[in-house]
C-alpha cells in the first residue's frame, strides 16, 4: 500500500488534448474520486495511472517508485472495470485467482487467497460458477474480489457501480466504501456520478475539459465552489443561479437584477459589473428576513413532494424569467399557485463574477459551514 | 344461472378466436412449409427410395432391391478409397484453412488503414469461381509450363509433377481448397475479433498477461471459442463436398489416388448411369454431414458459448 502522484501528465491525441497537466497526490489509505462529465478525462487519466493509456508528458508515482515508463503488470494496481471485464471462460475462482496464477504462486495458497477475498465479498459459495452465472451485483463483486486477492498498492475504479439498478448501487456503494475503509488502501475511483463522489471519497477532484477545476474535501466543493462550474456540477437539485449586476451605492453592495434589488454583505469584495448570484435550494428557507438575510419573493410554479422535504419552484417576481427551486421540510403546506416569501442567509450566498470564478464574500474563517442550519433570526 | 350461461357464451367466444388465430398461424406457415417440403424433404426421400432400387437413369424398369445397394457400396474398393481420400483431403484442408485464416484474421485485425485492402486481397479467392480458378492453379502447377515448376527448378529443388505424382495429388488439391478457404475463415475470425471486449485485454494485462502470446492464449483464443467450432464445422463440411478441382483437374487420376466421395458418386450416376448404388453413396454423404452439424449442434456447442 502506497500513495499515488501525478506530476503534470498530459494526453494528447493527435492535437486535442485530454488530459491537461494533471497533477495530484493522493495519500497512503486515501479514497479521492474523480468526477466530471463524460469525456471530461477522468478515465483517461486513471487509464495512464493503470498503465493502460501512455502518458504524452508526466511522471507517475506508486509510492516513491516512478512507474511512468513501466507495464501495467509490474505497477502492482489492480483496476475494477465498467464492465467489470470478467473473463467468460473462467469460473469466479480463476477470474480472481488469474493474476496470482500468472505470478506463479503455488495452488495451495491461491485457493486459500481466493476464498478469503472471497468470503470477504460475501461470494464464497459462488466460486464455482461462470459470470453469466452470475447477476450484475454478484459480478461486480468477483471484480472487486479479483482485486483485493492481490494486495495490490492501491485500487483504481472506473465507473465500477454504473452498471447496476439504482437500489443495489446504494448497497455497493456503501460496502465498497466501507472495504476500503476497513483496508485501508489508497483508491482512485472514476465516476460520472455525484452522489458516489460526495458520499464515498474522503477527496474529490472536479474535472472539465481534461483540467481538473477543483480538489477538495466534499464539503469544501459543495460550499466552496471556485467557479460556476463546479457550483452547478454539484448538487442536486441544481444550484439557483441569477444573472445581475453589482453596484456600489452609498456604502452598500447591492445586487440588482430586472425587478430585483438585494443588499449584499458588506464584506463582499465585488467591483461592479456583470455577476451571477448562486443560492442552494435548501438555502431557501421561510424565515422572516433579517439584516443578515436576503429575501425573495414570487409565485409558486410546481410543487414535487417527496415526503421528507418539498422541492417548491417559483417564479421569482418581478424578473421575467427566473424560476428557483427551494428544498424545505417536508410538513409545510405549499400549493401551486400561491405567493410565497423565502429568505437565504448572506452566508449561504454564492457570488460569481463575469468570468464565472467565485468572489469572496466573506473573510476567512466565513461562516459557510453554517448552511443549512437554522441562523436565529 | 345467467352467470353460468355467460360464462358459457364467453368459453365459447374465446374458443373461436383461438380457433381463427390457429387457422390464420397455419395459413402463415403453410408457404414455407410446402417449400421445404418440396425442395428439401422430397427430394432426401426420393434419393433415399432411388437408393432401395437398381434404376438406371433412362431405363423403363426397375425393381426394388432393398438394401443390396448400401451393402454392394461397403464392399466396393471404389467408393472405400474415395472415401479414404475424402477424409485426408479434409483432414489437410480443415487444419490448414482454420489456422491459417486466424493467423490472417489476426495480422489483418492489427492493420488500421491497410485493413479493408488486406480483407479484399484475401477474400478474393472465395468470390472466383473455382471451376475456372482449378484451370489456372493447374497451369501454375503444370509440370512442363508452369511458372511454379520454373521457380522451383532455378531454386535447384527439382521438378514437381503435383497431380501426376500419387503421394502428392491431395496435397496439391488440399492446397488449392486452402487457398479458396482461407479468406471466408478470415472474415468469420475477424468478427469473432471484433465481438470480444477491449476492458478483457486491459483487465489481463493489469492482471499480468501481458505478451503477445499470453494474451492470445488466455484471452483471444477461449474468446474465440463459438467462432472457432463455428468455422471448422462449415470448413469441414465445405471440403467434405470436394468436387470441382478434381473434376477438372484430375478426374480421380493417378491411380484413383484423387477419387473424392462427390466425384465417385457423380461418375456412378452420370456417367455409368447406375442411379441406386449412386443414391447411396449420397445418403451416406448426407449421414456423414449429419453428424457434423449434429456433433456441432449438441455436444460442443453449449460448452464454448459464454
Amino acid at each position: 500500500m502506497s500513495g499515488l502522484s501525478f506530476n503534470d501528465v498530459s494526453k494528447r491525441f493527435g492535437t486535442s488534448t485530454v488530459v491537461d497537466r494533471f497533477t495530484l497526490d493522493v495519500a497512503e489509505g486515501e479514497f479521492v474520486a474523480l468526477v466530471g462529465p463524460s469525456g471530461c478525462g477522468k478515465t483517461t487519466s486513471l487509464r495512464i495511472l493503470a498503465g493502460l493509456e501512455e502518458a504524452s508528458a508526466g511522471q507517475l508515482l506508486v509510492g516513491a517508485r516512478d512507474v511512468t515508463e513501466l507495464p501495467a503488470r509490474d505497477r502492482n494496481l489492480a483496476m475494477v472495470f465498467q464492465s467489470y471485464a470478467l473473463y467468460p471462460h473462467m469460473t469466479a475462482a480463476q477470474n480472481i485467482g488469474f493474476a496470482l496464477s500468472l505470478q506463479g504462486l503455488d495452488k495451495v495458497t491461491i485457493t486459500d487467497r481466493v476464498q478469503r477475498a472471497a468470503d470477504r465479498l460475501a461470494i464464497g459459495h459462488l466460486l464455482e460458477r461462470r459470470p453469466k452465472e452470475l447477476s450484475g451485483g454478484q459480478r461486480q463483486r468477483v471484480a472487486v474480489a479479483r482485486c483485493i486477492v492481490r494486495e495490490p498498492a492501491a485500487f483504481l475504479f472506473d465507473e465500477p457501480l454504473s452498471n447496476l439498478d439504482a437500489k443495489l448501487r446504494g448497497t455497493a456503494r456503501v460496502e465498497i466504501a466501507r472495504l476500503q475503509k476497513t483496508l485501508g488502501i489508497t483508491t482512485l475511483y472514476v465516476t460520472h456520478d455525484q452522489v458516489e463522489a460526495m458520499t464515498m471519497a474522503d477527496r474529490v477532484v472536479l474535472m472539465d475539459a481534461g483540467r481538473i477545476r477543483q480538489i477538495g474535501t466534499p464539503m469544501q466543493l459543495y460550499h466552496h465552489p471556485v467557479d460556476l462550474f463546479v457550483a452547478t456540477f454539484l448538487g442536486s437539485p441544481a444550484m439557483n443561479l441569477l444573472a445581475g449586476e453589482v453596484r456600489h451605492d452609498r456604502g452598500e453592495v447591492r445586487f440588482s437584477a430586472p425587478g430585483l434589488d438585494l443588499r449584499l454583505p458588506e464584506t463582499t469584495h465585488c467591483a461592479p459589473g456583470p455577476v451571477t448570484l448562486g443560492l442552494r435550494p435548501e438555502a431557501l428557507e421561510r424565515m422572516p428576513t433579517a439584516p443578515d438575510r436576503i429575501a425573495l419573493t414570487g409565485v409558486v410554479d410546481h410543487v414535487e413532494h417527496l415526503g421528507a422535504e418539498t422541492l417548491v419552484q417559483f417564479a421569482v417576481q418581478g424578473s421575467r424569467d427566473a424560476s428557483m427551486t427551494a428544498r424545505i421540510p417536508g410538513g409545510w403546506p405549499v400549493r401551486a399557485g400561491a405567493p410565497v416569501t423565502l429568505s437565504a442567509a448572506h452566508v449561504a450566498l454564492h457570488l460569481f463574477d463575469a468570468t464565472g470564478s467565485a468572489v469572496a464574500l466573506h473573510f476567512a474563517g466565513s461562516a459557510r459551514a453554517s448552511v443549512g442550519q437554522r441562523v436565529p433570526a | 344461472m345467467t352467470v353460468a350461461l355467460k360464462i358459457g357464451r364467453v368459453s365459447a367466444s374465446r374458443n373461436a378466436q383461438l380457433r381463427a388465430e390457429a387457422a390464420a398461424g397455419y395459413a402463415f406457415v403453410t408457404p414455407a412449409l410446402i417449400l421445404i417440403m418440396v425442395l428439401l424433404i422430397a427430394p432426401i426421400v426420393v434419393v433415399l427410395l432411388l437408393s432401395l432400387t437398381d434404376y438406371q437413369l433412362g431405363a423403363l424398369e426397375w425393381s426394388w432391391v432393398g438394401l443390396a445397394n448400401y451393402s454392394d457400396m461397403l464392399g466396393d474398393r471404389i467408393f472405400l478409397r474415395s472415401l479414404g481420400n475424402t477424409f485426408i483431403y479434409v483432414a489437410i484442408v480443415v487444419p490448414g484453412s482454420v489456422v491459417l485464416g486466424l493467423l490472417v484474421a489476426i495480422l489483418v485485425q492489427e492493420r488500421t488503414k491497410s485493413k479493408a485492402i488486406y480483407q479484399t486481397i484475401f477474400f478474393l479467392p472465395v468470390t472466383t469461381t473455382l471451376i475456372a480458378m482449378s484451370v489456372v492453379w493447374h497451369f501454375l502447377l503444370n509440370p512442363s509450363l508452369g511458372p511454379i515448376t520454373s521457380l522451383t527448378r532455378a531454386l535447384g529443388l527439382g521438378e514437381f509433377d503435383v497431380f501426376g505424382d500419387p503421394d502428392l495429388v491431395l496435397v496439391g488439391l488440399a492446397v488449392i481448397g486452402i487457398w479458396q478457404l482461407v479468406g471466408f475463415n478470415m472474415i468469420l475470425f475477424l468478427a469473432g475479433l471484433t465481438a470480444i471486449p477491449r476492458d478483457l485485454y486491459d483487465a489481463a494485462d493489469i492482471d499480468g498477461a501481458d505478451g503477445a502470446w499470453d494474451r492470445f492464449a488466455r484471452v483471444t483464443w477461449p474468446m474465440l471459442g463459438p467462432t472457432t467450432l463455428f468455422v471448422v464445422v462449415t470448413t469441414t463440411i465445405t471440403a467434405f463436398r470436394v468436387f470441382d478441382t478434381v473434376a477438372v483437374i484430375t478426374r480421380g487420376n493417378p491411380q484413383g489416388r484423387s477419387d473424392v466421395l462427390l466425384y465417385t458418386l457423380y461418375k456412378v450416376g452420370f456417367q455409368d448411369f447406375n442411379m441406386g448404388p449412386a443414391s447411396a453413396m449420397t445418403i451416406a454423404f448426407l449421414v456423414f454431414v449429419l453428424v457434423i452439424a449434429l456433433a456441432q449442434a449438441f455436444l460442443i456447442d453449449r460448452r464454448t458459448h459464454y
